[in-house]
């Protein structure tokens, strides 16, 4: 169909003259071939020094140097790599504490920041609009500039070295945009849906339950929005939870990577581990994860 | 209806409201507005006998007037401004480019494409940076000059890393505008005999010039208090000899201290509140000088 339409278009402008009929065959073809060998090559860009890491993460370490851009074979097969990380660090706890946080946070960030986001496009009350200006604010300043305040604050609440005190954070910078973008689309929610649960008795409660399903994609666009940099910071963790039982994947692989910089096996393997769980959660949902973001980048 | 409603339903009413309110409104002012406002409060104050005195300007004037401070001061935000330069140069165009063929109706197989030119994104920082820290060692060999370790090209090499990593987000932004354009528009051009040049040149991107200046000024934002690069790569001395210093590195090295520098956290907040200061003109900037003079057109 796709095709059809672009061979119709000279038809259907029989006074415009169109230079591409007279072309050789062979320079229509490289023309049709040209989008592909761009993004093809900007793929291998984008994912040559990923897949170099990986593959030579499970070779021996001479293999790495005398040949690293071929599979890892039969004979240059080696795991030493994750084995030293498994001895030398706590990799399966940091992953652990990484999930925690990063889940809690989101869960948080999506229930309270559609909660307010109902709210403020529900009803009318003094000082509505005054209050989703300051909510929004949080959008353009970025909560690091705090930073000297926030570990104070933690160690007055004795939050330092706690997956609890990252959680509070992660959530007050993942509100601002949430309520926001929530908003927006709580306000597409069609009135006669809420009236008629209203008039049927339901609380408000109900009704905020009843306006969730449909306001999903942008749940899902917030989620994504949301998840990433809490998974992905090193700022945080760097300054607010530093003790061992509480690191995370990030602050880990950072450490590890500087304790461990000569050994190669070691971090090449750190590097594939670390970014195994984001990798493949963004795989698997890939098509979600496109949508969300681009219907959230629409709004 | 309203004259019907009891005193009681409106008191319910009006505690529905402040459920749904108060968490979000309390963890964000807690933990994001609160710290900000003490940071802000903070650089105007000096520890003087282990007891915290309001200075007043003190330490701007400390931070500008100190040889060695505003050395380090003026460097990391010249360090900062060539950053964000070079995010703002390189991935706006490639960023197009991605998203123009991508948009392109008789492309096939866009939606793998787009996965796998977005998955370096979804990487962490530090991952990022140790990846190609690796990848341009030059023990490996692929690049014989040390690029990362000449100060005349590690802070260019960093941005490009950086770009390497986010030049997903534009393109997707991009990528979306393009497909909400309606056929028709881009029909009518090509019965009035324009060619694909123009039509891009004139009907595409003025619908796009709003989406750059929001892509431009969320990358300024990200890249005033950008940090895990750096860090990651060059330390918090951000060598060879500060070249690699930004914003960032210079507030963490001010707040926490490094090697014979001794950590402060008022001058710590007052770095901050450059930043946010730096952050602020920026996003006024935008507000004023390019939203106001870009035409939004309503599709």
């Amino acid at each position: 169909m796709a095709t059809a339409t672009t061979t119709a278009r000279p038809h259907s402008a029989p006074g415009a003259h169109h230079p591409v009929r007279h072309q050789p065959t062979w320079r229509r073809r490289l023309g049709a071939a040209m989008p592909h060998l761009v993004l093809i090559g900007y793929t291998l860009v984008a994912l040559a020094p990923i897949a170099m890491i990986v593959m030579n993460s499970m070779k021996e370490r001479r293999a790495i140097f005398s040949e690293p851009f071929r599979l890892p074979t039969a004979e240059t097969f080696s795991l030493v790599g994750y084995q030293t990380v498994f001895e030398r660090s706590r990799f399966e706890l940091y992953f652990l504490n990484s999930f925690v946080v990063t889940v809690v946070s989101v869960l948080l960030v999506l229930l309270l920041g559609s909660m307010a986001a109902f709210a403020l496009s529900e009803y009318r009350f003094w000082g509505n609009t005054l209050l989703a200006l300051y909510l929004a604010l949080g959008i353009m300043i970025p909560i690091r500039l705090g930073t000297v305040s926030i570990l104070r604050l933690l160690v007055d609440l004795s939050l330092v070295n706690s997956l609890l005190g990252l959680i509070l954070v992660y959530t007050a910078m993942g509100l601002p945009l949430a309520v926001f973008v929530l908003g927006l689309f709580f306000r597409q929610v069609p009135r006669d849906l809420k009236e008629a649960a209203r008039v049927d008795g339901a609380s408000e409660y109900w009704v905020y339950r009843l306006a969730m399903p449909l306001i999903r994609p942008g749940l899902a666009a917030i989620g994504v929005f949301t998840m990433l940099p809490i998974w992905n910071d090193l700022w945080f963790p760097l300054i607010l939870t530093p003790g061992e039982s509480v690191r995370t994947v990030t602050l880990g692989a950072q450490l590890f990577l500087g304790q461990f910089v000569s050994d190669w096996n070691a971090v090449l393997a750190v590097l594939t581990l670390a970014m195994l769980p984001m990798l493949a959660l963004y795989i698997i949902f890939s098509k979600q994860f496109m949508r969300g973001l681009t219907q959230g980048a629409i709004k | 209806m309203s004259a019907t409603v009891a005193p009681a339903r409106r008191r319910r009413r009006r505690t529905h409201v402040l459920v749904f309110l108060a968490p979000a409104v309390v963890i964000y002012t807690l933990f994001m507005v609160y710290p900000l406002l003490d940071s802000l409060r903070l650089s105007l104050f000096g520890v003087v006998d282990g007891r915290e005195v309001f200075v007043g300007f003190d330490n701007f004037r400390l931070l500008l007037g100190d040889d060695l401070l505003s050395a380090r001061f003026w460097n990391a935000v010249g360090n900062n401004l060539v950053f964000f330069a070079v995010h703002f140069v390189v991935q706006n165009p490639i960023g197009l480019l991605l998203a123009a063929l991508l948009a392109s109706p008789t492309l096939r197989g866009r939606a793998v494409y787009r996965t796998l030119i977005f998955i370096p994104t979804t990487l962490s920082v530090v991952i990022v940076g140790f990846i190609w820290q690796l990848i341009l060692s030059p023990l490996w060999g692929f690049v014989q000059t040390p690029l990362l370790g000449r100060s005349s090209t590690a802070l260019i090499t960093l941005s490009l890393m950086s770009v390497w990593q986010y030049v997903g987000i534009p393109m997707l932004l991009f990528y979306a505008v393009l497909i909400s354009i309606p056929d028709d528009l881009v029909e009518a051009a090509y019965v009035d005999g324009a060619n694909d040049w123009q039509v891009f040149w004139r009907i595409k991107f003025p619908l796009l010039l709003p989406t750059v200046g929001m892509v431009t000024v969320v990358t300024y934002v990200a890249n005033m208090n950008a940090f895990d690069l750096i860090y990651t790569v060059k330390g918090a001395l951000a060598g060879p000899d500060f070249s690699t210093d930004i914003m960032g590195t210079l507030f963490f090295r001010t707040f926490f201290g490094f090697q014979l520098q001794r950590g402060s956290s008022t001058m710590g907040a007052t770095v901050a509140t450059f930043m946010f200061l730096l952050i602020l003109a920026g996003v006024l900037l935008y507000f004023f000088g390019w939203q106001r003079r870009v035409e939004t057109y309503e599709l």
